[in-house]
């Protein structure tokens, strides 16, 4: 079987709630059959709205969207047969378990023991099963999140779109959650749209996630691209932790550049959307990529001076002076080589200008 | 681990369930003291006035007092045949201490209202009396007038005796207790409380049902719009409250009356000929108008702010999982606005049945309720126990319609707010 590339087909959609701002700006995005894609970004971006728009909640201001290469801007949401899991779970409050996952069958004429087959399914995915009678007010956050899960896939969808569902759980019971719904749509196969502003959600779960800021789509890619090769400084940002230097690019040469900084210091570069000399941009560089004390050879090689120092078990956090950037961050691994990081030393550090990506200035 | 440690104590020694009630105990007095004004004040101008209603409505001492030796000698007698000379005896003494008191009048309406009849051969007794001879009163009361002699008279007598009397009760259902003690309807053309009873649980119902027929979308929109128009509609809502009940009825009186402004209305655009005008006032139709509008934010408030605890998530759920938006509305919101309903429907429907001002000056003869009169017996008549019994029977009314709703809905479930 050939998976469908564009299962779902974001067409030039633009959408504006008061006709004056445009929260969604020309927005193009295909999702494959079986992906599990995340929209990720900051509040305000539009990724949420872009979920309500797929869901029905919201009709487009312009363009088109696709599902299965239907359009569906004028179906209303009951017809879309597109599973939803909201943000504070939306259980119906007056149903026990069993009828809210009954709800979605029973609208859509199932026999009664078919329902029931389903449900317990359902259940026995969420590994709830022997909670059919009990209220959701009697389940705890991550109960009710799992029923919320099972619910929205109850009926067979081949869609489900997730709205930072797990927003309102504490840490351990998120990540928990966040393996328990990656299985489960590896087990089953459904097509996932997944909003948070959580990035290390995004990375753990997605297949591919959309960071969106101001109404666009900034990069689409697997978490790994994302996090390695950002295309611009707001993706490096956000993703992430990021050194960044500012600068003007002097010598462009094929897959390397240079860029001389404010204090007038030259660093190598890898050019990304910077095109010839003279441009401004922004470096932005990987924590973990920069060494300190290496013998390694590496192009890039500098002295800063220590201004903070952090421990955190299993690595140390370090605060550098670097080329003017006092918030230039170092992650050590704590091992017994690295004895004397002390507050005040000067170090070397050292870098590969690959890794100094010099993207868009902010 | 022995059980001595179940017995947890203090440094002082004292066992540590003994000094927490000691201490709980001085806030509970406290507790006490900051509610017994407002227990005394309910106590006062509540629980006491209502007892004394009760009393009121069943009291029959009057007669039972006037005749205290007939009644005690009348225990003996089996109501079949003329009592004995003993009863008659002793109603003669009665009488007679009654005549020289001058209050045999009072006795004389007394027993006129058990039976027709009495006032005459009272009055006949009264003069004969004084010529009376000592022993054989039988013989010389018989004598006064044929109906002296006729037991039922005697028998009428007999049920006066009790202090109390569920009579009253029986009036305000258009009942009463007949000659042999049966408790029958009164004729036909003569059942006024009864039409009045219906009639009151009737508008109160509908009126019940208008408020929230219209109330439920007012609240809807009040709940799901933003906060600045919701504001403005929450005024609308509320400015009938902050206006005085009579002012507010009295300007349903200028809108309904024949030549008031709906009216004019009408005839303006065409829908009623100028010397057809409706009736809209001084009958049912004035009563349900004024009394939907005044009752309307009792109806609003409850359903509001059960919606507004509602999130518009659930609809966007029930939609998203294939409910139409009829569905979704029916199966989940519907539902969770029952608490907001039942609360709603319960006040207005109790203080619609028991209305006063509005049907008073609207309703006219057919909009009248049960409370009108009650006020009615209250000034008019001054039959005091009467009214004492139709109010109880109004409170009694309400407390099973209460019990029923706890049945149905359940009191818990209910949110006023």
């Amino acid at each position: 079987m050939s998976k469908n590339l564009d299962f779902v087909k974001f067409d030039k959609v633009d959408k504006s709630y008061d006709g004056k701002v445009l929260v969604v700006k020309d927005l193009n995005l295909d999702i494959a059959e079986g992906e599990f894609i995340t929209m990720l970004g900051p509040s305000g971006s539009g990724k949420t709205t872009c979920l309500m728009m797929l869901a029905g909640f919201e009709t487009p201001t312009n363009g088109e969207i696709y599902l299965d290469k239907n359009p569906i801007s004028n179906i209303p949401p009951h017809k879309r047969g597109i599973g939803m899991v909201f943000q504070n779970y939306a259980l119906f409050p007056h149903m026990t378990v069993y009828e809210n996952l009954a709800f979605p069958l029973k609208v859509r004429k199932f026999q009664k023991d078919e329902i029931d087959k389903k449900v317990d399914k359902a259940l026995s995915m969420v590994s709830l099963s022997g909670f059919e009678n009990r209220m959701p007010g009697q389940l705890s956050g991550g109960q009710q999140q799992r029923v919320a899960v099972a619910r929205s896939l109850v009926f067979d969808p081949q869609l489900v779109l997730m709205d930072e569902p797990l927003g309102a759980l504490d840490k351990n019971l998120r990540e928990s959650m966040q393996y328990e719904i990656k299985h489960i749509h590896e087990s089953i196969g459904v097509t996932v749209v997944y909003v948070t502003h959580d990035q290390s959600e995004a990375l753990t779960m997605s297949n591919r996630i959309a960071v969106f800021n101001d109404g666009k789509v900034q990069q689409l890619s697997s978490p790994d691209k994302l996090y390695e090769e950002p295309v611009n400084s707001f993706v490096a940002e956000f993703i992430g932790e990021n050194n960044t230097f500012a600068g003007q690019v002097t010598n462009m040469s094929g897959k390397e550049c240079k860029v001389k900084l404010n204090d007038g210091t030259e660093i190598v570069a890898n050019p990304i959307s910077v095109k010839s000399n003279g441009d401004k941009t922004t470096v932005s560089l990987r924590p973990e990529r920069a060494l300190i004390n290496t013998k390694e050879k590496m192009d890039n090689n500098f002295k800063g001076k220590i201004e903070e120092v952090i421990y955190h078990g299993d690595h140390t956090r370090v605060r550098l002076d670097l080329l003017g950037n006092k918030e230039f961050i170092l992650k050590v691994p704590n091992s017994s080589a690295n004895m004397d990081i002390k507050m005040g030393n000067q170090i070397n550090v050292s870098w590969n200008s690959h890794d100094a990506r010099a993207l868009d200035p902010k | 681990m022995s059980s001595e440690t179940g017995k947890i104590l203090t440094t002082d020694g004292i066992p540590l369930e003994v000094s927490l009630k000691k201490a709980e105990r001085k806030n509970k007095i406290k507790a006490f003291l900051l509610v017994a004004p407002l227990l005394l004040f309910l106590l006062i101008t509540y629980i006491f006035p209502i007892g004394d209603m009760l009393m009121r409505s069943v009291d029959d001492k009057m007669v039972t007092e006037m005749l205290p030796k007939t009644f005690k000698s009348m225990e003996k007698w089996d109501g079949k045949e003329l009592p004995p000379e003993e009863v008659f005896e002793s109603f003669y003494l009665d009488f007679q201490k009654l005549v020289e008191e001058k209050r045999d009048g009072k006795l004389s309406t007394q027993l006129n209202y058990t039976k027709n009849g009495f006032k005459s051969i009272l009055k006949k007794l009264r003069r004969k009396a004084k010529n009376f001879e000592e022993g054989n009163y039988k013989e010389q009361i018989m004598a006064v007038h044929k109906r002296w002699a006729d037991v039922e008279y005697w028998r009428a007598i007999q049920r006066r005796a009790p202090a109390y009397t569920s009579q009253k009760y029986l009036k305000g259902i258009d009942m009463y207790k007949n000659e042999e003690g049966k408790i029958v309807s009164v004729e036909e053309d003569r059942r006024v409380h009864r039409i009045l009873w219906l009639r009151t649980l009737e508008i109160a119902f509908f009126v019940t049902l208008l408020c929230f027929l219209m109330a439920y979308p007012i609240a809807h929109l009040l709940a799901t719009l933003p906060m600045k128009y919701s504001n403005l509609l929450m005024i609308c809502v509320l400015l009938p409250f902050w206006t005085s009940l009579l002012v507010r009825t009295a300007s349903w009186m200028i809108l309904l009356q024949q030549q008031g402004v709906v009216n004019d209305f009408f005839v303006m655009i065409g829908l009623v000929a100028e010397d057809n005008r409706p009736e809209m006032m001084f009958n049912k139709t004035g009563t349900y108008v004024a009394m939907t509008q005044i009752l309307l934010p009792f109806m609003v408030l409850p359903l509001y702010s059960v919606m507004k605890t509602i999130s518009p998530s659930l609809m966007r759920a029930g939609k998203s999982l294939g409910g139409t938006p009829f569905v979704a509305f029916w199966k989940v919101y519907f539902p969770l606005t029952i608490p907001g309903i039942g609360a709603g429907c319960l006040l207005v429907f109790i203080l619609a049945i028991g209305y006063y001002i509005t049907p008073a000056l609207v309703g006219g003869a057919s909009g009248t309720l049960i409370s009108n009169q009650i006020a009615f017996h209250m000034k008019s008549t001054l039959d005091w126990s009467f009214a004492s019994a139709m109010g109880l029977m109004l409170l009694a009314g309400v407390l099973a319609i209460y019990w029923v709703y706890n049945k149905l809905v359940g009191v818990d479930n209910i949110k006023l707010g």
